[in-house]
């Protein structure tokens, strides 16, 4: 555990925050909350990474029993609570479009089905609330869904949140605890003591502080490079199908059975697996599909139609409802499809949240919170091992 | 699914389109013309619709006679199998494919019929994007009152339809392309109120040389002046439209005078009465198709995002050549002349004997783009307009987004430039994707910020990886460029 960041004077704060997505801002906001004088900094515009370029949800249902679903349980506690906190004239859950309005994972085939129930009774022992459906009684929850599905589980405490805004009002509520945000400037570099971290350089100026947090997302890599450790994030890239907006006629996030199997898989090629769901400005979103093909930001028809297929075949009524654009994101994954979390022994004062692959926006209050914990020097609330910076192998040399 | 190979594909049938694409099938190239209107001409030459009624397209069309002989020869041409003209074509989608282009078109003029015909592929070895631009519009208190509309949709209205728009209207904006308008909506019947122009042409005092190189272009203005003042249509130069009046449709205007700052002068404000008011304040050049090819862009003098052009119209992106208002707004002349030159350039890279008029030609369009930059320095858009946009003025109207949200969200959360405003406020997210509110909202983001308008504001509107709506059913269906497979799973 390392010392706790002391605060040095008007210049120098207790964290700097490398990063304005939603992991940082989520980071940032807790920090502040815990006491902390935070400063954040990004090469780009607040949300300008993934998070802008994600969907937002906030998923046990596809979470295989281990170190995930321990931080997806932890983060859905940690939305629920913060849902209720007064901002504005509402509250911060209003503000940010967050439903609570649960996920139904539908399988085609009795195997398939067989597999959800063998999940659903795992997850159950950790206290995921997941409900069976048979394949009758489906209409009820969904009644435009194809009739062709064996059945189904629902999931009451999956929930939405519209990422962007999330994200800029976490940074909002930072700011007003007295964060300062600093954006359009890349870090460049890091100040070090010795083997020590005591701050970044930015392409504009010095920022000198007790401990930094990298929160760079897919080009956390880069970041960590800097100050000479390796954090192996590649991009994983996605696209999701915005439709023209619609009156409500999906009422849950509806996927696939095989969504789960897709999610862990390690294969590069092209898969897409079928998700929908309807927002709060009425229009359904279509994910998701999964690629390794570096940065690439062509557009990959082939994806675009395979995701526009499975819509169609799970809500055969979205077959002429108008598709008015189509984004990509590139997911920041690590070998092991686990995020990066937690203080680097290989750099004494730097610290790490990212690497969260498809799920960093429902995960990341649960890792501000494991991150505060660790600054502030309490025990984290759950083990940080899986999650250790330095797991995947050698440091590369400074 | 239907699928052609051709050398050459040149996307857009207007002015600069069909200049490129009879140069270059004259000199023996196989052309396709893709172009989304139901009949060729793009905004310019809008063919009237049949059974339109008595016309004479050439009292209301400048260039009326280049148009229609061009138009005569590529259909001889279409006969022999060199042209094929695929008009009610919408792209929605431009690749790389192998050495070659796949354009992706779905039919129908209007996007709720894509879905119902069977989708189209266009193989070209060579690419000519003449996309052309459509009307900039800015909001202003009233304006999404019933009554008003665009300059060029007035226009449209005229040219296609020959109905006019409206009994009493006022033509109000900036730009010598205000003065057609008004000039047409007066031969065909209507009261014009008034021309409310933001700016003044004694201005083009300041650029004589460039007026001096495009002698033509100012006759013509001066031409429709003189039939103005036959029509008894006043031009009030250095006033601007304060506000549109009215609860359910329009009645009248407020209009106030300028003075050498800008502002409104004190004491000059007042109402005219009219029924309709056509609004322009210059063009926004369609950028979807370059931007889908990773085609350089920069900012013009106008602050319009354009695609970047060598001496030949060849953009960044090899074996795809640009020309027309995509490359910078200036006019029919001038998109005919780019149009011509990239023709030519794209017919030689396939081989073809294509070197004719070279010369001339590029001095020609030199001048004529000399006038344009004038043009635009002379017609700027007056901040005023933008101040007067109070937090509950609509911006976006798909959305229903007034100026107020996008203040907030670069004030109270932070957002820097245009498509963070649009992820945080949902300007230009609806169903015309920001063509409407797409330069207001990057002009009221740089605004908050307390810069001028960047690259990355408007961009953040015409880089879309699906030109233009496309049912889901149809995007389902395999495309010519693919192995059909399994469903993905
Ligand atoms: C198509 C798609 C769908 C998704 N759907 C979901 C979903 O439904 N639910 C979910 O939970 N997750 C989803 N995700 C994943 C989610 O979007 C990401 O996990 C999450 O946004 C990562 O957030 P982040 O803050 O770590 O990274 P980012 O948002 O990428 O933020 C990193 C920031 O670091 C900055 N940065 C990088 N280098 C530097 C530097 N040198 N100096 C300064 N700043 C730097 C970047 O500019 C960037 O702003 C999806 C992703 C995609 C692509």
């Amino acid at each position: 555990m390392p010392d706790r960041p002391h605060r040095t004077g008007t210049t120098t704060s207790d964290l700097v925050v490398v990063g304005a997505g939603i992991v940082g801002a989520a980071c940032a906001y807790y920090a502040t909350r815990a006491g902390l004088s935070v400063t954040v900094v990004d090469s780009g515009p607040i949300t300008g990474g993934t998070t802008g370029a994600g969907e937002g949800n906030i998923l046990l249902s596809d979470k295989e029993p281990g170190p995930e679903l321990d931080l997806a349980l932890l983060s859905n506690r940690q939305w629920r609570s913060l849902a209720d906190l007064p901002l504005d004239d509402t509250t911060f859950g209003r503000t940010v479009e967050l439903e609570t309005k649960g996920g139904l994972v539908v399988a085609t085939g009795q195997a398939e089905l067989d597999g959800l129930a063998r999940l659903a009774a795992e997850q159950r022992e950790l206290g995921v609330e997941a409900l069976a459906v048979p394949g009758d009684r489906l209409p009820e929850f969904e009644p435009h869904l194809t009739d062709d599905v064996a059945g189904g589980y629902q999931y009451p405490q999956d929930m939405q949140v519209q990422p962007m805004l999330a994200a800029a009002h976490l940074l909002r509520l930072a700011r007003r605890a007295g964060a300062t945000v600093l954006t359009h400037e890349p870090v460049t570099g890091f100040l070090c003591d010795g083997e020590r971290v005591t701050g970044v350089r930015t392409d504009r100026r010095d920022i000198p502080a007790g401990a930094v947090l990298n929160a760079a997302g897919t080009w956390a890599g880069e970041v960590a490079a800097l100050a000479g450790v390796r954090v192996p994030v590649a991009p994983r890239r996605g696209y999701i199908l915005v439709t023209e907006p619609l009156p409500p006629i999906i009422r849950h996030k509806v996927y696939l059975a095989d969504y789960v199997a897709d999610v862990a898989s390690d294969s590069a090629a092209l898969q897409t697996s079928t998700v929908v769901e309807g927002t709060g400005a009425g229009t359904v979103l279509i994910g998701a599909s999964r690629e390794r093909v570096g940065f690439d930001r062509t557009t990959s028809l082939p994806a675009l139609r395979q995701l526009a297929a499975g819509a169609v075949r799970l809500f055969p009524i979205l077959r002429d409802v108008a598709v008015l654009r189509a984004y990509r994101g590139f997911r920041p994954y690590c070998p092991d499809h686990l995020p990066v979390i937690g203080p680097d022994p290989r750099a004494p004062g730097l610290h790490h949240a990212c690497g969260h692959e498809g799920a960093g926006i429902g995960l990341s209050l649960g890792t501000a919170r494991l991150v505060t914990q660790s600054l502030i020097g309490e025990p984290p609330e759950i083990d940080l091992r899986p999650f250790r910076p330095d797991r995947f192998g050698p440091e590369v040399s400074r | 699914m239907t699928e052609h190979l051709v050398d050459l594909a040149v996307i857009g049938a207007g002015p600069a389109g069909l200049a490129a694409a009879l140069a270059a099938a004259e000199a023996g190239v196989r052309v396709a013309v893709v172009d989304a209107g139901v009949r060729p001409g793009g905004q310019f030459w809008r063919s009237p619709a049949p059974g339109a009624g008595p016309f004479r397209p050439a009292t209301l069309h400048h260039g009326w006679h280049w148009f229609t002989s061009t138009d005569d020869r590529l259909t001889e041409l279409a006969g022999t199998g060199r042209v094929l003209r695929l008009a009610g074509h919408h792209v929605w989608s431009v690749q790389a494919a192998g050495d070659q282009w796949a354009v992706h078109c779905v039919l129908g003029a209007e996007p709720r019929q894509h879905g119902t015909s069977a989708p189209v592929t266009v193989h070209a070895r060579r690419l000519v994007l003449a996309t052309g631009a459509y009307d900039r519009q800015l909001p202003f208190p009233g304006w999404d009152l019933p009554g008003v509309i665009t300059a060029g949709g007035a226009q449209a209205l005229l040219k296609g339809n020959l109905v006019v728009a409206g009994q009493r209207v006022i033509v109000a904006g900036t730009g010598p392309f205000l003065l057609p308008v008004a000039d047409g909506l007066a031969r065909h019947g209507a009261r014009v109120a008034a021309v409310i122009e933001a700016n003044s042409p004694l201005g083009f005092a300041r650029f004589p040389g460039a007026v001096l190189g495009a002698t033509g272009k100012l006759g013509e203005a001066t031409g429709y002046a003189g039939r103005l003042l036959r029509h008894r249509v006043a031009v009030h130069h250095r006033h601007v439209v304060l506000g549109a009046l009215g609860t359910d449709r329009l009645t009248g205007v407020l209009v106030g005078r300028l003075d050498r700052n800008g502002r409104v002068r004190a004491g000059t404000e007042r109402q005219i009465d009219c029924d309709v008011l056509a609004v322009g304040w210059g063009f926004t050049p369609q950028l979807e198709l370059p931007l889908q090819l990773g085609c350089a862009t920069h900012l013009d003098v106008d602050k319009s995002l354009v695609v970047t052009v060598d001496d030949d119209q060849a953009t960044s992106v090899a074996g795809v050549w640009a020309a027309g208002e995509a490359t910078g707004v200036g006019g029919a002349d001038l998109a005919t002349v780019e149009g011509r030159i990239a023709g030519l350039a794209a017919a030689a890279s396939l081989g073809a004997d294509a070197v004719a008029d070279g010369r001339p030609l590029r001095r020609r369009r030199s001048s004529l783009r000399g006038f344009a930059s004038a043009m635009h320095q002379v017609y700027p858009i007056p901040d005023i307009v933008l101040e007067r946009c109070s937090d509950e003025t609509l911006v976006c109207r798909c959305e229903e987004v007034d100026a107020g949200s996008i203040r907030r969200a670069v004030v109270d959360l932070g957002a820097t430039e245009a498509r963070t405003v649009k992820l945080l406020a949902r300007p230009g997210m609806g169903w015309c994707q920001g063509r409407v509110c797409g330069f207001a909202t990057a002009c009221l983001t740089a605004r908050h910020t307390g810069r001028a308008v960047a690259e990355p504001d408007l961009r953040a509107f015409a880089d879309r990886s699906i030109a233009t709506p496309v049912p889901l059913g149809r995007l389902a269906a395999p495309l010519a460029d693919e192995q059909p497979d399994g469903d993905g799973g």
